[in-house]
């Protein structure tokens, strides 16, 4: 048991070696973080200024630089979760399906009847056919419509479902349909905020989706969770709409086919507009920020050649109408047409800051959002606190760790030396490990390698148990140390397990910080038993073969 | 000369007594139950929803000042508490940080903008020197999935632990390391209804951790006890038991020591966010060491184990040991 091959012993140290030296940035945080910054700015292509050269320096290119990720508690920054309102997207999708069915059931007129449309429910279709007894015929050339759908699932699956009630078709989405909607709504949604907070230029940010629905967003540095959410921002939703009249009733019945909106600022005053926008955002090419003839903050955007087309169209037919430029439900203006507007760019007045413009531009360009997201959680960590939690779990960390190093050297004498040995290198394993995997280390996560301190000397104390049984029982040194081990081995195999076990289900369930908790404690279990049964034994070993005592004493 | 906690040689009866500490046990749990219907956890925000906001001044905090600038705001329950710091109470200086919580509002999954603009310039017009450095909110749906999540987590772990010992165990010791677990889980609970202690998603770590910490102790335990049931074939159970404990004792001493050096150094030093954390670790290592004696293995004296691991196994008690000669 004490004797180790040539490659074991090359091995052990080899690990622990590597372990440690992938630890050390972990020491001097700030310089590795600002050399790898820099080497980041320059790889990014700016051009290099001594200053950059300097930072990258600063840390020398071979050694590791991979360091733990503070978690944000440690850092400072803000979290949100949000949910995607993807629902929002079904009244829109089955909106746009009407064309193609008037068009597929006009060309049966003779049979079917006239057809209209009629006022529904949101996310479904309603069209009155005149002749009911050619329902059949109506129904199976809508269906003809529907187009086969990806799923998972399988076969056959089309995008939508069609039945008939009295003289009225339906047409609603399948739910294969609502499914690969709402996939394409989440992959657009996480896109969009990607792309916004990206544009504010904030460093390491995490965009993730979690489960059906939810976005998680953290954002490092970030003053507070309200910054984020403005910087997000709304929808940003740019539609344009034909003005059908203007009103003072809130309550004002409209029918399916138009709408009701706010003035954006004069209160008490609403338009009817017709539902389905002339222009929407999916035409928008640019929006800048820039000023009216009276020096007044607006925007100013340019729209993409079919949009130009459109746009030009529309205001050369309907000179001396009003028209509604629309931002997420609020009206923000309704000039009137003076003339053919060509060539699809234009300017956008309103009440308008100077910062909200710029906001605002960048909105639009990184696109509308498809749905409305709501925030279910939100966090924010100021940057004092986070380095104030720092200091205090370092400063706790060293105190635990002298106090069990003089504990163990009082009650061991010289093998609570080795087990020290060993629990120097078992931290230096951990951040080495925490450092290569890219985790990320939490407050309780720093209270997972406190515990491990304390809990890591389990196994070497049921060695050394076991090996002053052994001594006691009258064995001699080198057969009581390998009896030690071997006895204590299921003991020490069985209790690090079921703390295994508890450690992989917290890493599982858990969220945020508690996962951090998690990876540290199930990392700290796994160097603790490496370090306390290959490395002090290691030690030992060696000790025992150079000296040779005849009666040791642990 | 070594520090020796516990003398080399013991012979302690640990079941002497079984009865008044099984009794004993029964007594606090029962108790714990009771107080946790009575008083209640005190949930934070992870679990019912809500605001929470630090508040950092450089004055000392004034509660009924705090109270008094949010009472317009109509946000409903708003609770305001000092965050201690021992050092400063020691040297008689009065706390500048205190922790806000309020209710999550109606209608609202996490707060709004504009909510926490008016508690901040409400609480900055009482002490301009505040600043805020932690704002927290959670809504009412994620807090209940938190919930959920967090009773499945425990109740997992437990049964997978419950799985592997009887892997590597018989049954009866199965019974006697959850029946342990169960104890510490619901001591914890109670200490914590009792002491109004914060109650969060770190708590549930820290409830896990003592999962483990609970079981590894008595693992060592049983491991022993295991050996010395081949050991001492005709020696009475109690016998056993007892000699095992006694064995292990230095170990369990030393171990739980160490430990709790380095959570009390963490509970003096590593500030305020995660003291109930910490606490909770502290109270469930005293109380997983107390209970991997006095309940893992009084409850495995009750039960009985097989003990002829030679013969064919006639039913009375699963061992997997004894089929493989079977």
């Amino acid at each position: 048991m004490l004797q180790f091959s040539f490659t074991k012993k090359f091995l052990i140290w080899a690990v622990c070696a590597i372990g440690i030296l992938m630890a050390i940035p972990n020491v001097f945080y700030a310089t590795v973080e600002q050399s790898n910054d820099a080497k980041a700015t320059l790889e990014a292509g700016t051009p290099a200024t001594p200053e950059l050269t300097a930072l990258v320096d600063g840390w020398p290119t071979w050694m590791p630089s991979l360091l733990v990720n503070l978690g944000l508690d440690l850092r400072g920054g803000a979290h949100l979760l949000a949910e995607v309102q993807v629902e929002e997207v079904y009244a829109e999708r089955v909106d746009s399906y009407w064309p193609e069915v008037r068009d597929a059931l006009r060309a049966d007129r003779a049979t079917i009847g006239t057809i209209r449309r009629q006022d529904s429910a949101d996310a479904e279709l309603r069209v009155r056919i005149s002749k009911p007894e050619a329902m059949d015929l109506a129904l199976a050339k809508v269906r003809s419509l529907a187009t086969p759908v990806q799923t998972l699932s399988g076969v056959g699956a089309t995008d939508i479902d069609v039945s008939a009630e009295g003289a009225n078709i339906i047409i609603r989405l399948s739910d294969a349909e609502r499914l690969a909607t709402d996939q394409r709504t989440m992959e657009q949604s996480l896109e969009v905020i990607r792309r916004r907070i990206d544009a504010a230029g904030t460093r390491e940010p995490t965009i993730q989706r979690q489960g059906d629905r939810r976005i998680l967003i953290q954002v490092p540095g970030i003053g507070s969770a309200e910054e984020l959410k403005i910087l997000i921002g709304k929808t940003a939703r740019l539609t344009f709409h034909p003005v059908l009249g203007r009103t003072s009733d809130a309550e004002a019945q409209v029918t399916g086919r138009q709408i009701l909106l706010p003035d954006a600022e004069q209160e008490g005053l609403f338009y009817i507009l017709e539902k389905s926008p002339t222009i929407n955002g999916d035409h928008l090419v640019d929006a800048q920020p820039s000023f009216d003839q009276n020096n007044q903050a607006a925007i100013s955007f340019r729209l993409n050649p079919a949009g130009g087309r459109i746009f030009g169209e529309y205001t050369a037919s309907n000179i001396g109408q009003a028209f509604a430029i629309v931002l997420d439900a609020e009206v923000l203006s309704a000039p009137t047409i003076q003339s053919h507007i060509p060539g699809g760019s234009g300017i956008i007045t309103g009440q308008f800051d100077i910062e909200g413009t710029t906001r605002l531009a960048i909105q639009l360009r990184a696109g509308a959002l498809p749905a409305k997201v709501i925030y279910l959680e939100e966090r924010t960590i100021g940057p004092e606190l986070g380095q104030d939690s720092i200091d205090a779990g370092a400063l706790a960390c060293l105190v635990a760790f002298a106090a069990v190093l003089i504990f163990m050297v009082l009650s061991y004498g010289l093998f609570g030396i080795f087990a020290n040995i060993a629990l120097v290198i078992n931290v230096g394993l951990i951040f080495g490990l925490l450092s290569l995997i890219g985790a990320t280390l939490t407050l309780p996560g720093i209270a997972g390698i406190v515990l491990t301190i304390g809990m890591a000397v389990d196994a070497n104390v049921l060695v050394f148990e076991r090996i002053r049984e052994e001594l006691k029982a009258g064995k001699n040194p080198m057969r009581s140390i390998e009896l030690g081990y071997e006895r204590a081995f299921s003991a020490i195999i069985d209790a690090n397990v079921t703390t295994l076990i508890a450690a992989v289900i917290l890493f599982v369930m858990g969220a945020g910080p508690v996962k951090g908790f998690a990876v540290t404690l199930g990392i700290g279990i796994i160097t603790s038993v490496f370090t306390a049964i290959w490395v002090t034994r290691l030690l030992i070993s060696v000790y025992m073969g150079r000296r040779r005592p005849n009666a040791i004493e642990v | 000369m070594r520090l020796k906690l516990v003398p080399s040689e013991t012979t302690f009866d640990f079941f002497r007594l079984s009865k008044l500490t099984l009794g004993l046990s029964a007594l606090a749990m029962i108790g714990s139950v009771v107080v946790f219907f009575m008083i209640g956890l005190n949930y934070g925000i992870d679990f019912r929803g809500g605001t929470t906001i630090r508040t950092d001044a450089q004055n000392a905090v004034d509660i009924t000042a705090y109270r008094a600038a949010l009472k317009p705001l109509n946000l409903g329950d708003v609770s305001i508490t000092e965050v201690i710091d021992p050092a400063d109470k020691l040297a008689g200086i009065a706390p500048t940080v205190s922790q806000i919580r309020i209710e999550a509002q109606q209608g609202e999954e996490a707060a709004t903008v504009d909510m926490v603009q008016a508690v901040k310039s409400a609480l900055a017009a009482v002490d301009p020197t505040m600043s805020f450095p932690q704002i927290d909110s959670v809504g009412p749906k994620v807090s209940g999935e938190l919930i959920q999540t967090a009773v499945f987590a425990v109740i997992l772990a437990i049964s997978a632990v419950l799985f592997y010992i009887w892997l590597r165990f018989e049954w009866q010791f199965s019974v006697g390391a959850v029946a342990a677990l169960i104890h510490d889980v619901v001591l914890t609970i109670g200490i914590f209804s009792l002491l109004q202690i914060k109650f969060d998603l770190a708590i549930i770590a820290a409830l896990l951790t003592i999962v483990g910490y609970s079981l590894n102790d008595t693992v060592v335990v049983f491991d022993r006890v295991r050996e010395n049931l081949r050991k001492y074939k005709k020696k009475l159970l109690v016998d056993v038991l007892n000699l095992s404990i006694n064995e292990t004792l230095s170990r369990t001493v030393m171990t739980s020591v160490t430990t709790l050096i380095a959570l009390v150094s963490l509970f003096v030093l590593g500030g305020d966010v995660i003291r109930g954390f910490v606490f909770a670790m502290i109270w469930g290592v005293v109380v997983g060491t107390y209970s991997s004696v006095f309940i893992a293995s009084a409850i495995l004296l009750r039960l009985g184990v097989k003990r002829d691991w030679d013969k064919v196994d006639d039913g009375r008690a699963g061992t997997q040991f004894a089929n493989i000669d079977a």
